[in-house]
């Protein structure tokens, strides 16, 4: 169902500028500059900040009215200039705004112009991406950030040379937007299996870091620079999440450009999801499921059994981005759980064929909301006598009106603390997400009890 | 435990250090922003300057300073955005600007309502869009008020908000009303400070009679009731006799600000983000105002005496004094205790348009040494105090952005004639309709650091080795990465209030936690020497 009305009141979306600063956060050496007014990136700042509770540094070209009459391409220029000299990143990226996009300010012009003037600008990668604000979501953004990393930096070149090495065992995973905890998980898998691999973005140390004795102004972390021109080398590359066009995979890319074979699959969460993940890592590499995730998968299955008297027939609201909404979807049908309104406020005809399939089976068929937004996600949780919300920390005035709990998951979360290292993906994430999910259904009951503190 | 400070000399070092570290033109740029109060050549300080490109500041846009800052905790009105999803939902409570519904009444600062424009809109014009959304507004939420803010592309496609919002007041009967605060404009939020002024004062101010005048009547400007600010303050001046009319605008009702202009004195808070509006409630209403402090005790008690002194009257002079005797001896046990362990402790403050001097005073209460404080958006006035102000070269936007020039409002009675307010202003010292800035409040060695960002952060850190670095979120994880403590004067890190005398005590509390925490002694690990990068 879409929204109910021309306006959008608590919007369940971010803008898409978002998504490229997020992504590339996860690259080795490099920062971010936002083509545009100085508020989005502050605005973004403090938004990533806030769940991360690390430091983000984006630069901003600052336009002011003279940029938005004339033409930024002087303050862009400026702007890249004055990173390098204080940031020297390795990769740089350019995500333009609503601002930039709307005085249409062609930014491949004006860092070509910069990199005929000062051509020592040519040892950093400079990556433009168009991510208009008025257009689409952060997943967007993000997506096509990857997309714009790989296309500039992995090369034909650099894949037939490192053939010659005869590199054998290599991965390329495109996570999607995941969680630090969840990007350290996956690259103990590859471990697991034995297998090298480059994670596009990775900001499994970038986004979660620790205090150490040297403060770094370019944290520590992220896919390498050498790595990611190594991509079309691999064996194969795996990506997370297919609600997307395929426009904006990563995977596909490489397919097409670099003959890299591509399996795109769901966020693994949930038994189902990190079936198909492990699956594939086998199928691909030709190796069985080490010892370590069968057992990690009889673990899940046990915990199952035992939550299953407390989760059994609960009425769940779930919402978020398209990929994430279908995931803990399948999760919750395999727990039990009846999924009651699954809602997003990004759209594709792809996310609801794939939620009518996931819930074809079920006692109940939940209510789809695409295009939506908390309004109309409160209208439809009171109706539907939800039990419970999952999703980010926005659904929060709702959970208070409706008196359910919610489960914060996935992003924003910026009312709780350790958001970044929640592990949602895999056999133990399925293991986490079980129990954080019991364990709040529990303590609501006990609440309640009219008799007192009880064993359950 | 407290070292001595560095000396003018060496402060002036690190400024060129700071310089010396940027190319050419930037550190030419910078070389003005940066002062070291005592130093006898120094230059004016250069404030409300453009914003260089691709250097980290941690300022915001036109839109965070008019919807942000002073629109958006008018509780009783709905702040629709008009713009991309972006900017709206990234101001959705983020400023922490707490509010309670008045009895019967509504708050809908929980909302976060948006036209969430699509490319089709910015092709083809936004306003029939708009004015549906406004419709819905009125009709799912029935505020007392709609506000419609623009975002950048806005004024780029040339929507006529103004005109939108007109039609759709006289068709709803309901008040409507604009504010044209693109991103664009202006070189960080300040300018949009003036544009919600202005806006105000044109749609809000005055629509409405005062049906039962007292003659305690104020109105405090420049408080937004951040953390719950205008709470704590609110009970010790209601005590002493004082009926505060409205806000501006924290925890305020469209229908207070209107009737504002009937009170009796404006007392304000934040210079920076409303003084526009007092200086026009001055020239439209004869309304005088008086620049107050209530952070800090003796800055708490400085200000209640000043007001006591401006209404003259006995009963309330003595009243004052009991109140302020009463708090005192209440709080003066655990300020003591607190001060003892904050003593010599070195702290930075940078903050905002106005709250970098507001807590200096408390700082120095608590034993602390300011040795550094800043603004991010102030102009050169909220740094060397209003005597300057004929002396700033108006530039960029804010020549576009002027206050609207009132006559006085005719049949309106002012409260004071010229001669009575005269005569207050004597007795005042001055003050009524004046600002003093915050250098000359500042000591002898400490540095003055205008739009500080981010690399400068860290040299200043690294060459005055701070106890405690408050400033906000964006800086925030930065400071404690480099094992220094922090806490954000902007959102009190979800603590506080921070003002009056419990607020004070509040204040304390988190410092002492902040500098007092096991935690960060566990950065360098038992098995290195301990001597190296922890001042622990």
């Amino acid at each position: 169902m879409a929204k109910s009305s021309v306006s959008t009141t608590n919007a369940c979306k971010l803008c898409r500028p978002l998504g490229a600063c997020l992504a590339f956060r996860g690259i080795e050496g490099s920062m971010v500059l936002l083509h545009g007014s100085q508020g989005c990136s502050t605005y973004m700042r403090r938004y990533i900040s806030g769940h991360f509770r690390e430091p983000v540094d984006i630069a901003s070209s600052a336009l002011s009215e003279t940029q938005a009459v004339y033409g930024g391409a002087e303050n862009l220029k400026q702007g890249i200039r004055n990173v390098v000299a204080k940031y020297a990143p390795a990769v740089l990226g350019v995500a333009t705004t609503c601002l930039a996009e709307t005085i249409g300010d062609d930014v491949g012009m004006a860092i070509a112009e910069l990199l005929e003037e000062d051509p020592e600008m040519r040892a950093i990668e400079i990556i433009p991406v168009s991510t208009p604000s008025y257009s689409g979501g952060y997943m967007d953004g993000f997506r096509d950030s990857c997309v714009a990393i790989l296309e500039k930096m992995a090369s034909a070149e650099q894949s037939r040379a490192d053939q010659g090495s005869g590199r054998i065992g290599r991965l390329n995973l495109f996570p999607g937007f995941l969680s630090p905890a969840d990007i350290r998980y996956l690259k103990l898998v590859m471990a697991g299996f034995g297998l090298e691999s480059m994670i596009v973005p990775d900001i499994s140390e970038t986004l979660d870091a620790g205090i150490g004795p040297v403060f770094s102004r370019i944290p520590a972390g992220g896919a390498s620079v050498k790595d990611i021109r190594l991509a079309g080398s691999a064996t194969a590359s795996i990506e997370l999440g297919l609600l997307n066009p395929a426009g904006q995979s990563a995977a596909l890319l490489l397919e097409r450009s670099l003959g890299v074979p591509a399996r795109r699959l769901p966020i693994p969460m949930g038994i189902r999801y990190s079936d198909l993940l492990f699956e594939a890592i086998c199928s691909v590499t030709g190796t069985p499921l080490p010892e370590k995730y069968q057992q990690e998968r009889g673990r899940l299955v046990d915990a199952m059994v035992d939550a299953h008297k407390y989760l059994f027939g609960k009425r769940a609201v779930v919402y978020g981005e398209p990929d994430f909404v279908a995931a803990l979807t399948c999760f919750l049908a395999d727990v039990g759980v009846q999924p009651v309104v699954c809602a997003s406020g990004g759209d594709g005809p792809e996310f609801r064929k794939t939620l009518e399939v996931l819930t074809r089976d079920l006692d109940e068929t939940p209510e789809i909301l695409v295009e939506t937004d908390f309004s109309d996600i409160r209208f439809h949780s009171r109706a539907a006598a939800a039990d419970l919300l999952i999703g980010s920390s926005k659904g929060n005035h709702i959970a208070r009106d409706l008196d359910i709990p919610l489960v914060r998951l996935g992003y924003p979360i910026h009312d709780r603390i350790g958001g970044q290292r929640i592990l949602h993906v895999g056999y133990a994430g399925a293991l986490n997400l079980l129990d954080i999910l019991t364990n709040t259904l529990i303590a609501k009951e006990q609440e309640h009890l009219g008799y007192g503190y009880s064993y359950m | 435990m407290a070292e001595p400070g560095k000396t003018i000399e060496e402060l002036c070092e690190i400024k060129e250090k700071i310089v010396a570290s940027y190319p050419d033109k930037v550190g030419k740029n910078r070389d003005k922003h940066i002062q070291v109060k005592g130093c006898t050549d120094a230059p004016s300080i250069d404030a409300n300057a453009k914003t260089i490109p691709g250097i980290i500041t941690t300022r915001g846009c036109a839109f965070a300073g008019a919807k942000g800052v002073v629109l958006g905790p008018i509780k009783d009105a709905v702040n629709l955005v008009h713009g991309p999803v972006g900017c709206s939902y990234y101001s959705w409570l983020t400023r922490r600007n707490l509010a309670r519904p008045a009895e019967g009444g509504q708050s809908f600062l929980q909302y976060c309502c948006t036209t969430d424009m699509q490319e089709g809109d910015i092709v083809f014009g936004g306003e029939k869009k708009l004015m549906q959304a406004i419709r819905e507004v009125h009709e799912i939420l029935a505020p007392e008020a709609i506000i419609v803010s623009a975002t950048c592309p806005v004024g780029l496609i040339g929507d006529d908000i103004a005109s939108v919002s007109r039609q759709a007041e006289e068709e709803l009967g309901v008040k409507v009303f604009s504010a044209n605060c693109e991103g664009y404009k202006g070189v960080s939020q300040s300018v949009g400070h003036h544009i919600a002024c202005n806006a105000l004062m044109e749609h809000v101010v005055g629509t409405e009679e005062l049906g039962d005048p007292t003659p305690l009547d104020i109105n405090i400007f420049g408080e937004y009731n951040i953390g719950g600010d205008l709470w704590s303050i609110e009970p010790v001046l209601e005590r002493i006799g004082y009926r505060i009319v409205s806000t501006y605008t924290g925890d305020a009702s469209v229908h207070d600000l209107a009737r504002a202009p009937h009170a009796k004195l404006n007392i304000l808070m934040c210079h920076r983000s409303i003084n526009y509006a007092t200086k026009m409630f001055n020239d439209r209403y004869g309304l005088p105002w008086l620049k107050i402090n209530y952070v800090g005790i003796e800055e708490t008690a400085r200000s209640l005496r000043e007001m006591a002194c401006f209404f003259g009257d006995e009963e309330l002079m003595e009243k004052t004094e009991a109140v302020i005797g009463e708090e005192m001896a209440r709080i003066a046990p655990e300020m003591e205790r607190y001060r003892q362990r904050l003593e010599g402790k070195k702290i930075m403050l940078f903050v905002g348009g106005s709250r970098a001097h507001h807590f200096q005073r408390l700082s120095e209460e608590l034993g602390m040494n300011v040795v550094m404080a800043g603004y991010e958006f102030a102009h050169r006035d909220d740094y060397e105090g209003r005597q300057i102000l004929s002396q700033i070269r108006k530039k960029g936007m804010s020549k576009v952005v002027q206050d609207i020039q009132y006559e006085l409002e005719p049949g309106f009675k002012p409260p004071l004639s010229e001669a009575e307010l005269e005569e207050k202003n004597r007795q005042l010292g001055g003050h009524l309709l004046d600002y003093e800035g915050m250098i000359s409040h500042m000591k002898e060695g400490a540095l003055i650091m205008n739009d500080l960002n981010h690399h400068e952060t860290e040299l200043i850190i690294r060459e005055l080795e701070p106890d405690v670095f408050c400033s906000g979120i964006k800086d925030k994880y930065v400071v404690e990465k480099m094992g220094v403590p922090s806490r954000q004067l902007h959102s009190y890190d979800y603590s506080g209030p921070y003002t009056g005398f419990d607020g004070a005590l509040t204040f304390a509390r988190d410092i002492d936690m902040a500098v007092s925490t096991p935690t960060i002694r566990f950065i360098t690990p038992p098995w290195k020497d301990t001597e190296a990068d922890c001042d622990a």
